[in-house]
């Protein structure tokens, strides 16, 4: 029995040891920073290693500053999930009939559909965002189609820190990562249920609400986990369609605190709020594929 | 209602027809497609602009990729040279994360207990957490502490390994939960060693999810964008996607389209040829199918 783990154990131990170091261990420099302290005379951060010792003064600081007068971190706080929840819902509405009309009305044209589904999924992120760079310019190819040819004159700043813009770039840009589990949840209800619904009576639409909509429910909270998570930490999208403060958001202030000397402590723990605050949706995803990989205790 | 139209007129009209055809659905589907897929191509369509503009087309020519002889993707060393290096990051961390990460799947599979659960707890929240929380205590680590580790191409590979690990474990145990133990068992039964039960009889049916994840990790990684900048040292290590978010906002030439284009296509290359090379390996297990391809895990 102990000569047959020693196998297991030698073939994890490699991809072990890189978790500990590379990801375990940078998480708690994180903390070392986040309740460390400032060098009076540098103003350079320094870790605190030891958790006895741990001060939470750069906490107290960025609490302070979330409200009020000097309340500079909670409006990009708040205005980060304010986006984020616009642009899931936005993402949800258009994926799901996509999702829905590929796994139920594909037919003989499924497997180009998905093809196509799938392309933006292996196109940069970076080159997506380039491409409405672009057009979105002031003479840029959409106030020109917005124009009808000149008859009226648009010049619409679409890149001047405009909320709509951001929001609709976060949609632009996630939405790839929501349709394909959409799909694989629904294309694994079975067409029989649906066809008995329809026999017995029931019309498409009821059909619908009745039996595809609770059984594509987790596929659902899947999906929408898998788009919120990432664009909560999110700030390239802004900096590349807008670039303005008044659109900034929760990874814009991480982004720009650590480039600053004094400031790395409070981007720490600004890191360790965002971490905390996703902290129980990333619970429950871990939970949802450790049940589907069954081998969780 | 409808009996009277169905009577007087013979046919129902199309939205009281239970079996009409879902043409809402797929008017949204195709908006969708075409509102995910033509930025793209216009963007890609403009790298052959023989202007300089990147907002009205000035005929086409080869100009920016090797035409100009100072300012073409072909002639330009910055650019020539981000090139080159997504290609270095993407070769170099295919070839550590993904037997790494087999390793890893095989051995936490079959060990059983607390401690390995743990483990495969750690590489799951690497797989969900927002990749700024892993690129900036990583960026800590490189730039607070004084180890080995610097950015730089050292620093971006590891860095990326570590994001990248869970996406072949996943997609292994995935695969091992459909296996199953028997035939392990039967070859052990046979007289083989458990190791050359392993690599005889695990190993060869475990190629195409293996195959799967390397073409996956790769694609990934050229594509990837907040590691690899949280991580770079200078110009000389900032690969495609980072060029492109420095230089998208200031006033590029269609150099930068080109340069987007050529990453662009790349990634298809690779995305075609692994898909075909996966249907050849999988081709008597009858399961390969595209969505197995798209990263779903």
């Amino acid at each position: 029995m102990r000569r047959r783990r020693f196998l297991w154990v030698a073939l994890a131990t490699p991809g072990v040891l890189w978790l500990l170091l590379l990801f375990v261990f940078p998480f708690y420099v994180v903390l070392s920073l986040a309740f460390g302290t400032l060098d009076p005379l540098f103003l350079s951060p320094v870790p605190i290693w030891n958790p006895m010792h741990w001060i939470p003064d750069q906490f107290t600081y960025v609490l302070s500053h979330l409200a009020g007068a000097a309340g500079f971190y909670g409006p990009a706080i708040l205005r980060t999930f304010a986006y984020v929840f616009i642009a899931s819902v936005g993402c949800l509405l258009i994926a799901y009939p996509v999702a829905y009309y590929v796994s139920r009305f594909g037919g003989k044209r499924k497997g180009m559909l998905l093809v196509l589904l799938i392309a933006p999924f292996w196109i940069s992120y970076m080159m997506r965002m380039l491409a409405w760079v672009n057009l979105l310019q002031i003479d840029g190819w959409i106030n020109k189609v917005l124009s009808f040819g000149g008859i009226f004159n648009v010049h619409i700043a679409w890149l001047d820190g405009r909320p709509s813009t951001v929001i609709l770039g976060l949609i632009y840009g996630y939405i790839p990562y929501m349709i394909l589990p959409l799909y694989a949840g629904l294309d694994r209800i079975e067409n029989s249920l649906l066809e008995a619904a329809r026999d017995l009576g029931a019309s498409r639409w009821s059909t619908f609400r009745r039996v595809t909509l609770p059984m594509s429910k987790s596929a659902v909270v899947a999906s929408l986990l898998l788009v919120t998570l990432p664009m909560v930490g999110d700030y390239f999208t802004n900096d590349l369609l807008s670039a303005s403060p008044s659109t900034a958001m929760f990874g814009n202030l991480i982004n720009t605190a650590i480039e600053a000397d004094s400031q790395v402590g409070k981007g720490a723990a600004l890191l360790i709020i965002m971490f905390v605050v996703l902290l129980a949706p990333m619970l429950y995803y871990v939970r949802m594929t450790e049940k589907a990989e069954g081998g969780a205790v | 209602m409808t009996t009277v139209n169905a009577v007087s007129g013979g046919r129902v009209s199309w939205w009281r027809n239970p079996w009409r055809k879902p043409r809402i659905l797929a008017a949204i589907t195709w908006g969708y497609l075409a509102w995910s897929l033509l930025p793209v191509g216009i963007a890609a369509l403009f790298s052959f602009n023989s202007g300089r503009s990147r907002t009205s087309l000035q005929g086409l020519s080869m100009r920016w990729y090797y035409g100009d002889p100072s300012l073409s993707v072909l002639h330009d060393p910055t650019r020539q040279g981000a090139l080159i290096h997504t290609f270095v990051l993407g070769i170099l961390t295919t070839v550590i994360a993904v037997p790494l990460g087999v390793a890893f799947a095989l051995g936490i599979d079959r060990w059983r207990g607390r401690l390995p659960a743990g483990f495969n707890f750690a590489m799951l929240m690497s797989f969900v957490v927002p990749e700024i929380i892993m690129g900036v205590s990583l960026f800590f680590v490189v730039t607070r502490l004084h180890t080995p580790l610097h950015a730089g191409t050292a620093g971006q590979v590891v860095g990326l390994v570590t994001f990248q690990l869970s996406y072949p474990v996943i997609i292994v145990r995935a695969r091992l939960l459909t296996i199953g133990k028997h035939y392990e068992e039967a070859a052990t039964d046979l007289g083989a060693s458990r190791l050359g039960a392993i690599r005889r009889v695990l190993l060869p049916m475990l190629y195409p999810a293996i195959f799967a994840s390397t073409v996956l990790v790769f694609a990934d990684v050229i594509d990837d964008f907040v590691i690899v900048q949280k991580l770079s040292a200078g110009a000389g290590t900032e690969p495609v996607a980072v060029k492109i978010y420095n230089t998208a906002r200031g006033a590029p030439t269609p150099a930068l389209n080109a340069l987007a284009t050529l990453l662009l296509a790349a990634s298809l290359i690779a995305i075609t040829l692994g898909y075909l090379g996966y249907k050849l390996l999988s081709r008597n297990e009858g399961q390969s199918s595209i969505e197995s391809f798209a990263g779903q895990v």
